[in-house]
């Protein structure tokens, strides 16, 4: 049922994408200072996965996130790939000739999900713990989706751009003698 | 004394050793199954429990669970703090008996937020961060990180800077490594295994200090280069290093290698196949240990390490015997390519001409104004990188590091993420330990070769 509706957008996003760009795997492709880059969407984001590691990629190098929400303007996105404020960010490699794609997805701040890789990259599931740890994307489907870096209890995401640096003052003068 | 017995490691290893790159075929023969790894039910070797369900399950401390005799497993937990879990790892086991059943590494000790502190550091600084990942290999953060910034400024680094950083990195790997068999022998037993290998890193770690400063999180690599040249009369301490490691390393074969328990200790625990190798993501020792040959400075070669001859050592079981092997093994191979580096090594500048990243020297600043200030901006506002992002990899002593860059074009990072290979890695200890017994554990953690700052960042 979902398949449909999946099939559905990523014919109405290359609707809009197709007079743009290049494609691979069916999404628009960049090269980021010679490096492969895709962007799939989200909903376009396992099926594309799916098409790499039939192409013979191997191994999921790495899944992180990023929070676009300081950093407005970006220029570095295909025509026809809107910027949202969530990236999420995956490195896949081909062994046989060592080719390496990076894939980014633009996830939406009210619905910040992508679909699990664990079924096709077990290796994923720490990383994908991690990037839901700190910069707070949910990954449906992922086996065990709680916090790793951080407690438990934990409120919030620290690696979101409205979460302050934390500091610790440093006194210069003044300071009370050791002892 | 016996005879050095590095024919035993080979032998056991069954040497496969590859020469020559052979892109296409890293592995000969069947991958095996990746089966035991795909599970995600109560079946498979992860226990993903929650800190809460734990407690549930541990009921009060005061009133035990009575279970019935044939409910024997329980939950049991070993770490933060102990000896042999390498700094602050925490694992919950389920035990029946003394055989492990389901396991789950708990992290996050460590965890102080170095990628968020990253956002708030310029491109110069940042290294004095990284480097505190990976304690025991401190250079190959920096490299990762440095060749990322490069890679975005589009910065041609000197050859004499390049060669530089190979030496130190390859310096630095057998220093990594020797750490490993000290603490792999002392996890095991052989407890004078210990003293060993500190001293012998102890030996490596006294040339970064002369060269960088420090013996730890040296911040020499730097974007541009590297912080200083190499002080006069490096080669004989290099030399020097040289004879003295590979006696050594004979010695801890005699020690080790071919010593009866030390083997029965290891082999044939913590066994894992290629294809469970790579569907885990591990890399490194790990994924070399399954027999299949992938090491990034042969296969996608950076800095210089086309120009230099080593071999990539791999190992035929996948068992924890096969990673202490390959990783003393890998200890000859740095060396080589050490030494090679003592003939190879070009003159020329230490860091790049380029005024954007480098400061201008001391005397140019008494004399210029505009020196001056240029100095003073490179330190106060730090020099602006073009936006985009970037992925930069390199072999580190465990595995496949890498830095995710994101510039907004400004001085400080956007966002920077480390792809740390013991945080990876980490990841197979369940599937290493599952259905082995306790002690086996021990060697099996070790033998994984964790480092937790780099795990929790």
């Amino acid at each position: 049922m979902s398949d449909e509706q999946v099939e559905e957008g990523a014919t109405a996003d290359e609707a809009v994408e197709a007079p743009t760009g290049p494609t691979a795997y069916g999404v628009p492709v960049v090269d980021a200072s010679g490096q492969e880059v895709l962007h799939p969407s989200p909903d376009t984001w396992l099926e594309t996965v799916t098409a790499l590691k039939d192409d013979g990629f191997c191994m999921a190098i790495d899944v992180t996130a990023v929070d676009y929400s300081a950093h407005p303007g970006r220029t570095d996105l295909p025509d026809g790939v809107q910027p949202e404020r969530f990236e999420v960010v995956a490195s896949f490699i081909r062994h046989d000739d060592g080719r390496r794609v990076r894939l980014r997805a633009q996830v939406p701040e009210s619905d910040p999900v992508v679909p699990s890789l664990f079924d096709l990259f077990p290796g994923t599931e720490a990383m994908e713990r991690e990037a839901f740890d700190l910069v707070g994307v949910r990954f449906e489907g992922h086996p065990d989706p709680t916090r790793i870096l951080m407690p438990e209890d934990w409120n919030g995401h620290p690696l979101r751009r409205d979460v302050a640096m934390g500091r610790i003052p440093v006194q210069f003068k003044d300071a009370p003698a050791p002892r | 004394m016996t005879e050095p017995s590095t024919a035993d490691v080979a032998e056991s290893v069954d040497a496969p050793v590859m020469g020559d790159p052979v892109p296409g075929d890293p592995v000969p023969g069947d991958l095996g199954s990746a089966e035991r790894v795909l599970r995600r039910d109560d079946t498979s070797a992860v226990l993903r429990l929650s800190e809460a369900e734990a407690a549930v399950l541990a009921g009060d401390p005061d009133d035990p669970p009575t279970g019935t005799a044939d409910d024997q497993r329980m939950i049991l937990n070993m770490g933060p703090s102990h000896p042999s879990t390498h700094g602050v790892l925490r694992l919950m086991l389920e035990m029946e008996g003394e055989t492990v059943l389901r396991s789950k590494p708990v992290i996050g000790y460590l965890h102080t937020g170095m990628e968020k502190t990253a956002e708030d550091l310029t491109y110069l600084q940042g290294p004095t961060n990284v480097t505190r990942m990976d304690y025991a290999a401190p250079l190959f953060s920096e490299l990762s990180f440095s060749l990322a910034v490069e890679q975005l400024l589009g910065l041609e680094v000197p050859p004499r800077a390049t060669w530089i950083r190979m030496l130190m990195c390859e310096l630095n790997r057998a220093a990594s490594h020797l750490l490993f068999q000290a603490t792999n022998g002392m996890d095991v037993g052989a407890v004078s295994m210990m003293i060993y290998g500190w001293r012998e890193r102890e030996e490596v770690l006294r040339f970064f200090e002369k060269v960088t400063g420090l013996r730890m999180n040296h911040n020499y690599i730097r974007p541009g280069g590297v912080a200083a040249d190499l002080p006069d009369g490096w080669q004989d301490d290099v030399r020097r290093l040289l004879e003295l490691i590979p006696p050594r390393l004979d010695e801890y074969d005699t020690l080790l290698t071919g010593q009866p328990i030390f083997r029965e200790r290891l082999q044939g625990v913590g066994v894992m196949t290629p294809a469970e190798a790579l569907a885990l993501s591990a890399t490194g020792p790990i994924l070399r240990s399954t027999g299949y040959a992938w090491d990034l400075r042969r296969d996608q070669p950076y800095l210089a390490y086309d120009e230099v001859e080593f071999d990539v050592i791999v190992g035929t079981h996948g068992d924890a015997f096969d990673r202490y092997a390959i990783r003393l093994n890998e200890i000859r191979e740095s060396l080589r390519i050490v030494e090679q580096i003592l003939d190879l090594m070009p003159d020329g500048d230490y860091r790049t001409q380029d005024k954007k990243v480098t400061p201008p020297p001391r005397a140019r600043i008494d004399e210029s104004m505009e020196a001056l200030i240029h100095h003073f901006k490179i330190f106060t506002e730090g020099f602006h990188v073009p936006e985009g992002e970037t992925y930069a990899a390199v072999e580190s002593p465990r595995g496949e590091l890498g830095c995710y860059l994101v510039s907004d074009g400004g001085p400080k990072p956007y966002r920077m993420h480390i792809r740390g290979p013991s945080f990876v890695n980490l990841q197979t200890l369940p599937h290493l330990m599952e259905g082995g017994l306790i002690a086996d554990g021990v060697a099996v953690i070790s033998s994984v070769d964790p480092i937790m700052g780099e795990v929790d960042r």
